[in-house]
């Protein structure tokens, strides 16, 4: 039985006007999690929970082994939160936060932090003002990674980003990846490039788990269906989970390809889906053919 | 229209080449396409199997880690981990716990034995051919007997 860096079983939580339910999620350790959906889905809601933010109504919540509401700082210090707004003081530079935060963490190691930096291609010595976007998101990556953080959880680690800083962002963590000892949770509305990395993709909309699988397998088992309107037929029509229809043709997104290409390979084009596609085909219900599932 | 079955499994952008270098022969190369209909995993399984059957690749040379690998080819862990999963189970690498994997020896290992399935499977229909031309066992076997000497005769002179 490999050993699980976040084990979530049967959650729930109720917000006015939000309900995250039955929520079960495992993710092995050294492994990387992509979490996806759209606004609402519940996916901050989710990180609260692993995080120890929040509390549960329901379900079990484990994080690197023990549970968050009642681990104490030594969990703390295994865990990591790189998130968009900017958690340091402006004013000071790399060095100077690593002096203060380095005393909140008696795992800390100033040896790590150095090399986290050059590794990164930080400047030590630079105004957190003064940095970018993508360049404080590599400091705090640097940060979780000093005080020894084995699960780093990551909320939209690429919003806002140019395409040059999330590479650069996305080389800092294959980097961490490739170490093994760090298991990576992110969410994210889908960014191309970081679903490169995810070894696993849970899809969460309005509050529940769609699915969570291997990526290699979501990605094999979807495909994008296009083909003339006299193509999309009741019989072909039940193997999309969606299609968009516009003057003489459709565009559609199927979960057995095969089916769909032993029905009508003849007459219509398959293509690999993004996880883009996959998304948009099951949250937007004006695509639906069939009942949701 | 052109309609023609499309890739899937793939994650759709540019293509990715990967050194491993040898002691013998220099460095065979993994070109991974993210536009090629066949899955990553097995584009890495099929170009080590190749290596090793051309001898590029030297039994015994180590293969990187499945991290690095997945980070050199900016590609998730779990697919490189399938990859070098079906090449052990072909017998074509070696993994040994804490000391990573290398490529196995062909002529000792399930390589010889499925070069010689192939083998066996090439024979049959030239056998049944041989059979419908009316030809006896033993003018078959003076047959490939020939065509034996002729490459063993090519190979020496190579």
């Amino acid at each position: 039985m490999p050993e699980l860096a976040i084990e979530i079983r049967g959650a729930c939580k109720r917000y006015p006007g939000f309900s995250l339910e039955g929520l079960s999620l495992s993710l092995e350790k050294g492994y990387v999690l992509g979490l996806i959906g759209p606004n609402g889905a519940g996916k901050t809601t989710t990180i609260r929970l692993l995080m120890g933010l929040a509390r549960a109504d329901s379900g079990e919540i484990r994080v690197l082994g023990e549970d968050p509401r009642k681990a104490g700082p030594a969990l703390r210090a295994r865990l990591g939160f790189v998130y968009d707004e900017s958690k340091w003081y402006g004013t000071l530079n790399a060095r100077e936060t690593a002096a203060w935060v380095s005393r909140l963490y008696p795992t800390w190691s100033d040896e790590a932090f150095g090399s986290r930096l050059e590794g990164f291609g930080l400047d030590p010595g630079k105004k957190i003002d003064e940095l970018s976007k993508g360049q404080r998101m590599k400091l705090s990556l640097a940060v979780a990674l000093s005080h020894g953080a084995e699960l780093i959880v990551m909320d939209e680690p690429t919003g806002g980003l140019d395409p040059v800083s999330r590479s650069e962002l996305l080389d800092s963590l294959f980097a961490v990846v490739a170490e093994g000892r760090t298991s990576l949770l992110f969410s994210t509305h889908v960014t191309q490039d970081l679903e490169r990395i995810a070894d696993y993709i849970a899809f969460m909309k309005g509050g529940r788990l769609v699915f969570s699988e291997a990526r290699d397998e979501v990605l094999a088992r979807h495909a994008l269906v296009r083909g003339p309107l006299s193509a999309l037929d009741p019989g072909l029509e039940a193997a999309l989970v969606g299609r968009r229809v516009y003057d003489g043709g459709f565009e559609g997104l199927t979960d057995r390809p095969e089916a769909v290409r032993s029905r009508a390979g003849d007459r219509i084009s398959l293509e690999r889906a993004s996880l883009e596609d996959i998304m948009v085909y099951n949250v937007r219900e004006d695509y639906h053919a069939r009942p949701a599932s | 229209m052109d309609y023609r079955p499309g890739p899937w499994g793939l994650d759709g952008l540019s293509s990715c080449v990967y050194c491993i270098y040898t002691e013998t022969e220099g460095a065979i190369t993994i070109v991974i396409s993210q536009q090629s209909p066949e899955p990553i995993y097995r584009q890495i399984e099929e170009q080590v199997k190749a290596a090793l059957f051309s001898g590029e690749l030297a039994p015994g040379t180590e293969l990187p880690s499945i991290r690095k690998l997945a980070q050199d080819l900016r590609i998730s862990v779990i697919t490189t981990k399938r990859a070098y999963e079906e090449l052990e189970r072909g017998g074509f690498i070696v993994t040994l716990p804490a000391r990573g994997s290398f490529a196995a020896d062909p002529d000792r290992d399930a390589l010889r034995e499925r070069r010689l399935g192939t083998l066996k499977a090439g024979l049959f229909p030239l056998a049944a051919e041989a059979r419908a031309l009316g030809m006896g066992e033993e003018g078959f076997g003076a047959m490939a007997r020939e065509a034996y000497l002729e490459a063993k005769k090519e190979h020496e002179d190579a």
